[in-house]
């Protein structure tokens, strides 16, 4: 461990997906602070468009601290501060001029525990569209709701009562009704955070299933604690560890010959 | 390599380096005894060598079966997941090599006393050039030691360069004394199968370099083998 010690960060060769596809994230040189606390460290990272990266690491290390900080839910946290510079699409999102709401529907997230509103199915899937005013009539809404429900593979299972409560639902249709309440805004981004730790192991091949489709039109970014998850769904893998971007490069390097050694004893199950 | 949380995984991985290591042994002694064999031409020698392959295949299906179960058990990453990549492949080579053995062994009990001894003298020393490599190559493997492991792929040339002259001397015996011709084509044969041992003992060498640097070595393979293109009307010089 010794000879890591004063190695903070490791900048290996580009990633190849970030030769094949376009930047849609760049942060740089970014540090987050809750009060005293120094959770994120100087953090600078490229996340590709039309790709999943995925964000491992182990408990504490910052994962969802950087998530939220993507799309600004850190403001919402007091004597949480964020420093540093996050472009999305060359915009920097913590410019003063930025619309945070607007924002946050360019930049959808999804929760470790499935949270639908206490509506129904339509409702849930409804109201983002709604209040950004994104359907001119109802028949346009029924129309983006039932798109939604769709690309989230939930429709076959929710077309015949849309207008029960979100909340009867089953935990992974839960959480996929939680994914189409995400994309009824038509985001450009979706955070994920660790979006299958209440499911069963069909439901999270649901899921999984559904973020591969989804990454055609989306940037996603997944926080995940199953290293096979990350080497199954996501093109880049980020290794967090102590507040610190350990490692990021292409996730079939990663999950095979990493290149730092915290990255290999983390993935390897030798961290103790 | 720091141990695992886990200490059974530890324990997985330990049993299948054990059981490869116990199986590297043999195909070692099975090759040493063949060699003996034909040099000695002692047919109760290779009678036995010939009998003890079983338990290199044996070993070889057990191996197999401890990988696929610690894959299935551990889903191993990086090189947790190329050492038991690698344990399946080099338990492969070693069952090739006991075949490769017995088959050696097989010959001496066709040519026993029909052939003049001189000529198995370079045979003898091509045994010696793989049983050395072979060894190194274990060696190299207990000790997850790739530099070993590049010097056994460097000198894979001798084995071959020898396999060449062999060739040559062979041929020009045989056409020297047509009765020479059936003794002579099978030891053309066990020579060949050493030379094949000399490559699988490579292949190792190749997998311990993979195993250690998690990238396959790209380096064409100094390649000495030219008996596919020697021509037939070779006079000795
Ligand atoms: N609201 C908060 N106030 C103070 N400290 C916080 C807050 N949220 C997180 N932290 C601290 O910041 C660090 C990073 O937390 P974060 O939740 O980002 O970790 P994580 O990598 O997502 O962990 P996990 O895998 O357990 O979800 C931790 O030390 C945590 O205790
Ligand atoms: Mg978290």
């Amino acid at each position: 461990m010794n000879d890591m010690t004063f190695k903070t960060v490791f900048t290996p060769p580009q990633p190849k997906i970030l030769a094949t596809n376009p930047a849609k994230i760049i942060a740089e040189g970014v540090d987050v602070y809750y009060g005293e606390k120094h959770a994120i460290k100087n953090l600078s990272l490229t996340i590709p468009d039309k790709a999943v990266s995925a964000f491992i690491g182990p408990s504490g290390c910052g994962k969802s601290t950087f998530l939220r900080s993507i799309n600004r839910m850190n403001d919402t946290i007091p004597g949480c501060r964020v420093t540093g510079v996050i472009n999305v699409d060359g915009q920097a999102i913590y410019d003063p001029s930025i619309d945070v709401v607007d924002l946050r529907a360019r930049i959808g997230m999804v929760f470790q525990k499935p949270n639908p509103f206490p509506k129904s199915i339509f409702e849930n899937v409804a109201y983002g569209p709604r209040i950004h005013g994104l359907a001119k009539d109802k028949t346009a809404l029924e129309q983006i709701v039932t798109e939604s429900l769709k690309r989230a593979s939930l429709w076959d299972e929710v077309k015949d009562r849309l207008h029960q409560p979100g909340t009867g639902l089953s935990g992974g249709q839960q959480q996929r009704l939680c994914i189409a309440r995400a994309i009824a805004v038509n985001p450009e981004v979706i955070l994920m955070d660790e979006p299958c730790s209440a499911l069963d192991p069909i439901a999270t091949a649901r899921i999984e299933e559904l973020i591969t489709e989804l990454k055609e039109k989306f940037c996603i970014v997944i926080v995940t604690h199953s290293m096979q998850q990350a080497a199954r769904v996501s093109d880049l893998t980020a290794f967090f560890h102590l507040g610190i971007l350990v490692e990021a490069g292409d996730t079939d390097e990663v999950f095979t010959s990493p290149q730092e050694k915290r990255t290999h004893d983390y993935i390897t199950g030798r961290f103790g | 390599m720091s141990d695992h949380i886990l200490k059974a995984y530890d324990d997985d991985l330990a049993q299948l380096k054990a059981m490869l290591s116990e199986m590297g042994g043999l195909a070692e002694e099975q090759l040493n005894h063949s060699m003996e064999a034909l040099v000695r031409r002692d047919t109760r020698l290779a009678g036995q060598v010939i009998q003890a392959d079983e338990k290199i295949d044996a070993m070889e299906i057990a191996v197999e079966e401890k990988a696929v179960l610690t894959i299935a058990k551990r889903q191993p990453l990086a090189r947790d997941l190329r050492n038991i990549m690698v344990a399946i492949r080099i338990a492969s080579d070693l069952e090739r090599i006991g075949d490769l053995a017995k088959n050696v062994a097989k010959r001496s009990h066709a040519i026993n006393d029909t052939l003049p001894r001189r000529l198995s003298a370079g045979l003898e020393r091509m045994g010696q050039l793989s049983q050395a490599q072979l060894k190194m190559v274990l060696d190299a493997f207990a000790a997850d030691d790739a530099e070993k492991a590049m010097e056994v792929w460097r000198h894979d040339e001798d084995i071959d360069a020898l396999y060449n002259s062999i060739f040559r001397e062979l041929l020009t015996y045989m056409m020297e004394d047509p009765r020479m011709i059936s003794a002579c084509t099978h030891l053309l044969f066990a020579t060949k199968n050493i030379e094949r041992i000399g490559d699988h003992a490579t292949n190792i060498a190749e997998n311990i370099y993979y195993l250690v640097h998690g990238k396959p070595l790209r380096e064409e393979r100094p390649k000495k083998d030219k008996t596919s293109i020697t021509p037939f009307e070779l006079k000795q010089d």
